[in-house]
This record gives C-alpha cells, sequence and structure tokens, in this order.
C-alpha cells in the first residue's frame, strides 16, 4: 500500500531537549488519522515540521513517495497540505476574506475582495458552512474562527489537513458539526490527520491512531482493534483511572454569594451580566462554558482583581463589594489563576519565593520591614515535601518547573492556608495525565475538608467529574444551575451555546 | 471681503506647504507602522535627507537630482534602522532615539565640511511654484493647491498611491497583517522579515523626501537642525490620523495650520512674546493626541520585534 505521506525517523532537538526522538508516521490518502498523546509528547512538533514552521534536526518526509524539503510553510501549502492551528493564526483586525486570501498570489497583485468572497462563500457551503467574508476576524465566536481557518486551509488547495486539538475550544454540539464536516471530507478522499488527547473523541472519528509519549513513537494501532482503556495505557505508560472516587457532600453554610453582579471587560463591554451564584462550604460548583463568555471576569470579580459596575458579593456574610484583592484574600479566599505563568507565579523568581507571594508581608515570613530567610525556606521545604513539587531544591526559578509541578507550587501555596473558599480556574490546563489526576484529588480533599470550590472550566468532562452542582456561563450570563447527577450533557452543551435556558433552579 | 479671501488664501497656502514635510514624513511611517515597526528616529532621517537634498542639488546641479539622493540616502538609513531592529533585535525606540542623536550630529558636521562655516549659502537649484495651467484659476483653492511646488504635488498624489497600495493589493495586505499577528502571517508563508525591511526602506524614503522638500522647496539652503521636531510631529500626524493615508493628510493640515497660524501671528506683530506662538504647534499635538482622536488603535504587533521559531 503506498502511502500519501510517510515521516521517517523525525528527530527534533530544541537546544538539549530531544521533542522528536526517532519518529515514524504513516499516513494514507483518504484516512482519518489520530495523533495521540499527552501535552509534551511531541505532537505539535511533529506537525510544525510537516507544516514546515520548524526543521527536523534529521529524518526524511515522502510525500507521496518522494522524498520533499519542506522549508517554510509556503512549501507545504503548495504540496497541499493546510494546517489549522490550536492557537488559530487569523489576524483578528481583518475581515474574514483578507485573512483567507493573506498570502496568495492573485491576479495583478490586487486583492479582489468581491470575486475572492463568492469563491470562499460556494467552499464554505459546500460544507454546510455559513460565513460573511466581510465580517471582521474578532466579531467571530471561536467555533466561527475555527470554520474560517479550514476554510482557508481548503481555499488554498489543501488535500491533507492537520487539525491541532480542534475540539478543545468548542461545545459537545459544534464538536458534533465539526466531525460531521471532517467525515464529509473523508468521504471526498481528503486526509485528515487530527491531534488529540481525548480518547472519546479518537476512538469515535478516527481510522488509525498513532501514539507519542514523551517524544517517542509508541505505536500505530487501528481503533477498530484497540479500546479507549489500551489506548489510554500507550499514552500515559500507566493504568489509567477514569473515574474518581468521591463521596457525597457534605454540606456547610454559604461561603460566597453573588447578587446580579455586573462587570465591564477591557474594551469597556459588559462581560458579566446579573450573575447571581451561591457556593456553600463543602461542595464544588462548576462553571461549565465556551472560553471567553465571561469566566475570567467572574473569577476576578470574586478575587478583587476587577471592578464591579453593579451588584453585591458577600464572603461569608460579609459584603466584600468594592474592597481590594489583599482583603478578599484575608478573608481566606485562594485563588487559582488561569494563567499560572502569567498570573499565579512570578518566573524569575524562586519556588520558596513564589510561595510566600500571599504570605510575605505577616510573620513568620516578615517582621517589619524584613523578611525572614529561616522561615521561608522551612516553609518551602516542607510544601514541596506536602505536595510532591518535584525540583532539586528551593532556590531553583519557577521558570525551570515543568507544567505540573509550577501548578502544584500555585496549588501549595494557595490551599496549604486553609481557605474557605477556592476559585479555580482552568486549573489543570496544559497538564499531563498525572498532574492533572493530582490536581484533581486535592481539589476534592479540600472540598472534603469544608472549603466551598468554584471551579471554573472549559473541559467539560473535568466539570462533570468533579462538580457537585454545575452552572453555565454564556456571555456573562448564568444560563442555569443543575445538580451533577441530573447534569445531561446534551443539555450542558446547548446551555453552552446559549440556545437553552434553565428557569432558576 | 477682499483682503479676507486674499489673507485666507494666504494662510491655506502656508498651512499647505507646513503640511507637506509632515504629510511626506507620516506616509513613511504609515508604511513602517503598519508592518509593525516604530521608527522614532524619523525626526533624524528627515534631517539627513534635508542635507543630502541639498548636497545632491549642489554637487550634481539640479533639484531633481537633489530629491533623488536625499530619497536614495532615505532607503539606506531605512535599510540599516531595518537591520538593527528586525535582524539584530534592537529596541526600537534605543535604535530611533539613536538615528536621531546621529542625524543632528551628522549633518551639522558634514554641513561645515562641505559648505564651510559662516558662509553665506551657496546658490543651488531649488524649487519654485508652478501653476498648474487651469487649475490654478480657482478661486482660493488654485492658489492653495495648484500654485505649489511640484515636491507638493509629488506629495499629494503620493496620499492615494499609498492608500491603493495598502489597501487594494495583496503586498498592503501582506504588510497589515504582518504589523497586526506576524505568527500568522509566516503560517501562510509570508516573508515577515522581507516586509518589514522594505516597510522600513519605504519609511526611510519618505523621511528622506520629507528632508529634501525642508531644504530644497520650502527653503533652498540647509540650516542646523532645520526640521525642529518636524518628524516628532509626523509620528502624532500618524497616530491623529489613524494610520490612514487620508487620514494622515488631514491630520498634516491640521497641524500645519498650527505653524502657519504661528507665522501669521509672528508677521501681523500680535503683541503676544514669540516663543508662546511657536508653543502652538506642539499644544496643537497635544491637545489632539489626549482629546480629539477618541481611542486610536495602532496595529497589534507595533513595535515588537518578531522571532521565527
Amino acid at each position: 500500500m503506498a502511502y500519501l505521506l510517510e515521516m521517517q525517523d523525525i528527530v527534533k532537538d530544541f537546544g538539549t531537549l530531544r521533542a522528536n526522538d526517532h519518529i515514524n508516521l504513516k499516513v494514507e490518502e483518504g484516512e482519518i488519522h489520530a495523533l495521540l498523546g499527552e501535552n509534551g509528547a511531541g505532537k505539535s512538533t511533529l506537525m510544525n515540521i510537516l507544516y514546515g514552521l520548524y526543521h527536523p534536526t534529521s529524518g526524511t518526509i515522502l510525500f507521496r513517495g518522494k522524498p520533499v524539503r519542506l522549508n517554510s510553510p509556503h512549501d507545504a501549502i503548495n504540496l497541499g497540505i493546510g494546517m489549522v492551528h490550536q492557537h488559530f493564526m487569523l489576524v483578528p483586525a481583518l475581515t474574514v476574506v483578507e485573512n483567507i486570501i493573506l498570502g496568495m498570489p492573485r491576479r495583478w497583485g490586487l486583492v479582489d475582495l468581491k470575486t475572492a468572497a463568492q469563491e470562499i462563500r460556494e467552499v464554505a457551503r459546500s460544507y454546510g458552512y455559513d460565513i460573511d467574508p466581510f465580517a471582521k476576524v474578532w466579531q467571530l465566536s471561536v467555533g466561527e474562527q475555527q470554520r474560517v481557518e479550514i476554510i482557508k486551509a481548503l481555499y488554498r488547495g489543501a488535500r491533507l489537513l492537520i487539525l491541532d486539538e480542534p475540539t478543545a475550544v468548542l461545545t459537545p454540539q459544534e464538536v458534533r458539526e465539526l466531525f460531521r464536516v471532517i467525515r464529509r471530507l473523508a468521504e471526498e478522499k481528503y486526509t485528515v490527520i487530527f491531534i488529540s488527547h481525548k480518547l472519546n473523541e479518537v476512538m469515535e472519528l478516527c481510522t488509525r491512531v498513532t501514539v507519542l509519549r514523551g517524544g517517542k513513537l509508541v505505536g500505530t494501532v487501528n481503533t477498530c482493534d484497540t479500546t479507549k482503556e489500551e489506548l489510554a495505557r500507550m499514552m500515559v505508560g500507566r493504568e489509567v483511572f477514569f473515574q474518581l472516587d468521591k463521596e457525597p457532600p457534605s454540606l456547610g453554610d454559604v461561603v460566597l454569594e453573588m447578587d446580579k453582579v455586573e462587570a465591564l471587560n477591557e474594551k469597556g463591554l459588559k462581560a458579566l451580566k446579573g450573575v447571581s451564584l451561591e457556593v456553600r462550604a463543602g461542595e464544588i460548583l462548576g462553571i461549565a462554558g465556551v472560553d471567553g463568555n465571561g469566566q475570567s471576569e467572574l473569577a476576578q470579580v470574586i478575587t478583587g482583581m476587577r471592578k464591579l459596575s453593579a451588584g453585591r458579593i458577600r464572603i461569608k456574610g460579609r459584603d466584600v463589594t468594592g474592597t481590594g484583592a489583599r482583603y478578599i484574600y484575608e478573608q481566606r479566599v485562594a485563588h487559582i489563576p488561569e494563567d499560572r505563568q502569567a498570573e499565579g507565579l512570578v518566573m524569575d523568581m524562586s519556588i520558596k519565593e513564589n510561595l510566600i507571594l500571599r504570605q510575605y508581608y505577616r510573620p513568620p515570613f516578615a517582621k517589619g520591614l524584613f523578611l525572614k530567610w529561616p522561615a521561608i525556606k522551612e516553609n518551602a521545604v516542607q510544601l514541596m515535601k506536602e505536595y510532591d513539587i518535584r525540583a532539586p531544591h528551593e532556590e531553583f526559578l519557577a521558570k525551570t518547573l515543568s507544567g505540573g509541578n509550577q501548578q502544584k507550587v500555585v496549588l501549595a501555596r494557595e490551599v496549604s492556608t486553609q481557605p474557605d473558599l477556592i476559585v479555580a480556574m482552568h486549573p489543570t490546563r496544559g497538564l499531563d495525565v498525572g498532574a492533572t489526576e493530582y490536581v484533581h484529588r486535592r481539589l476534592l480533599a479540600e472540598r472534603d475538608r469544608g472549603a466551598a470550590v468554584l471551579l471554573i472550566s472549559t473541559e467539560l468532562d473535568e466539570i462533570l467529574n468533579l462538580s457537585d452542582r454545575i452552572a453555565v456561563i454564556y456571555e456573562g450570563e448564568i444560563m442555569g444551575v443543575v445538580p451533577r447527577d441530573r447534569a445531561d450533557r446534551e443539555e450542558l452543551g446547548l446551555m453552552m451555546a446559549g440556545s437553552k435556558r434553565l428557569k432558576a433552579s | 471681503m477682499t483682503d479676507f479671501l486674499k489673507e485666507l488664501t494666504n494662510f491655506l497656502a502656508a498651512d499647505v506647504r507646513t503640511a507637506v514635510p509632515l504629510l511626506l514624513a507620516a506616509t513613511g511611517l504609515i508604511f513602517s507602522e503598519r508592518s509593525g515597526i516604530v521608527n522614532i528616529g524619523a525626526e533624524g532621517m528627515m534631517l539627513i535627507g534635508a542635507l543630502a537634498g541639498v548636497a545632491g542639488s549642489y554637487f550634481l546641479g539640479h533639484a531633481w537630482m537633489g530629491v533623488l539622493v536625499a530619497a536614495l540616502v532615505g532607503v539606506l538609513l531605512g535599510l540599516l534602522f531595518g537591520f538593527l531592529v528586525v535582524t539584530a533585535r534592537a529596541s526600537q525606540i534605543v535604535i530611533g532615539a539613536a538615528f536621531n542623536l546621529l542625524g543632528l550630529g551628522l549633518t551639522t558636521s558634514l554641513a561645515r565640511v562641505i559648505f564651510g562655516v559662516n558662509t553665506s549659502p551657496p546658490p543651488i537649484d531649488a524649487f519654485k511654484p508652478v501653476a498648474v495651467p487651469g487649475l490654478s484659476r480657482i478661486p482660493v483653492l488654485g492658489e492653495v493647491i495648484f500654485h505649489q511646488t511640484q515636491l507638493t504635488y509629488l506629495a499629494l498624489v503620493l496620499v492615494p498611491v499609498t492608500y491603493f497600495i495598502l489597501f487594494k493589493t495583496t503586498l498592503g495586505l501582506k504588510v497589515r497583517a504582518v504589523g497586526e499577528y506576524p505568527r500568522a502571517a509566516d503560517t501562510v508563508g509570508i516573508n515577515v522579515y522581507r516586509i518589514r525591511y522594505g516597510a522600513s526602506m519605504v519609511c526611510g524614503m519618505f523621511c528622506g523626501l520629507a528632508g529634501a522638500y525642508l531644504s530644497l522647496s520650502l527653503l533652498n539652503f540647509f540650516t542646523e537642525n532645520m526640521t525642529a521636531g518636524k518628524g516628532f510631529i509626523a509620528l502624532a500626524t500618524v497616530i491623529f490620523g489613524k494610520w490612514n493615508p487620508f487620514g494622515v493628510l488631514g491630520a498634516a493640515l491640521v497641524f500645519g495650520a498650527g505653524e502657519a497660524l504661528q507665522y501669521r501671528l509672528q508677521a501681523a506683530g500680535a503683541n503676544v512674546p514669540y516663543q508662546l506662538l511657536l508653543m502652538i504647534p506642539y499644544l496643537l499635538t497635544i491637545a489632539a493626541l489626549a482629546g480629539f482622536v477618541g481611542r486610536a488603535v495602532p496595529p497589534a504587533s507595533s513595535g515588537r520585534p518578531y522571532v521565527k521559531e
């Protein structure tokens, strides 16, 4: 059998880090081929090599049986390779049609927007997409932007389409719609490489799976010959438990109370519209929703990092509206921020310094204006042991740690003070399975200790696994709150897309 | 009434004359900033262009040769600027400041070497107003717009040309994309560095032209620091004009009016210290930037170097 694409013995080094270690990948024409692996397994690196963005340290690429050199995306595009990146490569300030024809040769070097728009509409329509070619990209939803990316690749004549974690940003309904289009493409002899770490999706959509782990090839299997459990074992290298053991919650008093809270975003638009929520001690309230629907602003108003434009927030009955981040923290509120590298840690500071960023101004870590280094060091040594932070010692800079260990530093700092309320946003984003499990267990342990936990995540599985109640946020509004045992994935998806709203429950 | 018309015509004609150097430099800066390079060295480049223009006309005997030399020198300056900020990834602000210092020092020294110290300026071929047949007879407007030097006409023609290039050609689309989101441009096979080099060179050329306008059209000799901050006002012009060639034309006329007003008031012997009048264009700049523009949104990657992975 001749393959459309063969990547042979691909090695890619970044300095001393070997991101791809002798990887082989063979893809047949017209198949949907999954590239499965955890974060950091080397999937994106391999695909960036195929798309001409990286140059392999060694190895060969055969396309339609012939060896090819891919020096830039230009070469890849000319061969008919298209890629939809995880972070979309669209210019927000430009229109859809400008983005799609960007960099393509046009007659006389002129941008004939009307003709192009017509052609784009036709391509879009043949896949059941309806897009306005003259809309500015920043006005589009994430799902729409992804469609623009797919059409952009097809319009450029791609026959092999690489989709890098395409479902991470979609609602369940949008995922189904995407799968429909991918299957349509495969029927028409397009070839799709589907990068994912979600086993259900891979099993549902793909014909064959190539699994990477730690930069190495684990193997390629047919989805019909394997099981989810086996794939998980290949991906992680050990048994994985899909279900967390969870005791029923023992509810206490109301800890967080939000009453018709409104807030503006950076553009001065309303990001939160009349949000009313309650979280009790001993429960996890999950906030589900597609990225960018007000989640960041929600976490920020609760932790005192953003002003409210209306409404009230009470913590343990005390009105904290209009107070600041330190006042709220001193009400025993912990915050696991969405971007640990930008907001959770100071990357150029050591572990021990990062661990006292909350309490640096009071004993035992400070006396008057002076820091007490012995106490700071002792604190770090103890927390590193307790939270399994793997680093040679406490002087290591935060930026040298892996994502999982960075998150453990944040977790240790925030949770070790036994807070009454924990606001956790995307607590496992970008972490591998082991670290994810660890964070989940910690959050559950905090809930069982009696903390109120507000868990904001775009991963519906995470929300369903951990939460006792689930609220869905859409365009800054709470669409409804359902108890976990009555939550239905389908219904949540509709609420996430804004097409269904529950009566106050 | 005729007196008033005459006064108005004179004022507007002076406005156009003072606006043109701002317009030329700002047009160049549109290319540069749209591609993501902030060039605060425009002042220095203009100054070098002014000297190059005079020297070119002096040695080669023709005003247009002066313009050509100024443009070429500008292109070379843009190339150097591009190398420093794109390839060497030096801070655009520091390099821009360095160009300003370089421009002042270099032109002062070279002018003394070429033309001597304390001598009266040598006679050189410079531009004189040329009336456009027919059109210059239109009342007021004819005198204001169609009785100017050829460089003025060139500057005005370059406004729609720039607009066309930026918004109607694939090249312009590439420039805009590179200034907004260079990585996205990279992934569709656009050479980000080449675009930025090109934009920087075009910007240098326009700054050279702006300088040549000062020394060959507005005046016909070179004096030390003759740009007197016009390069900085050109930067403000770009912001006030919202990175759009026609917007920049309007902004240049507003700032030019400030300067023309100052001359008028001085000439009319207004009973105000002239130092205060000299402040008018700069006050106008600050007021415009602080208040009237609303929120001007610069290209998203303006000022940021691009590192290919």
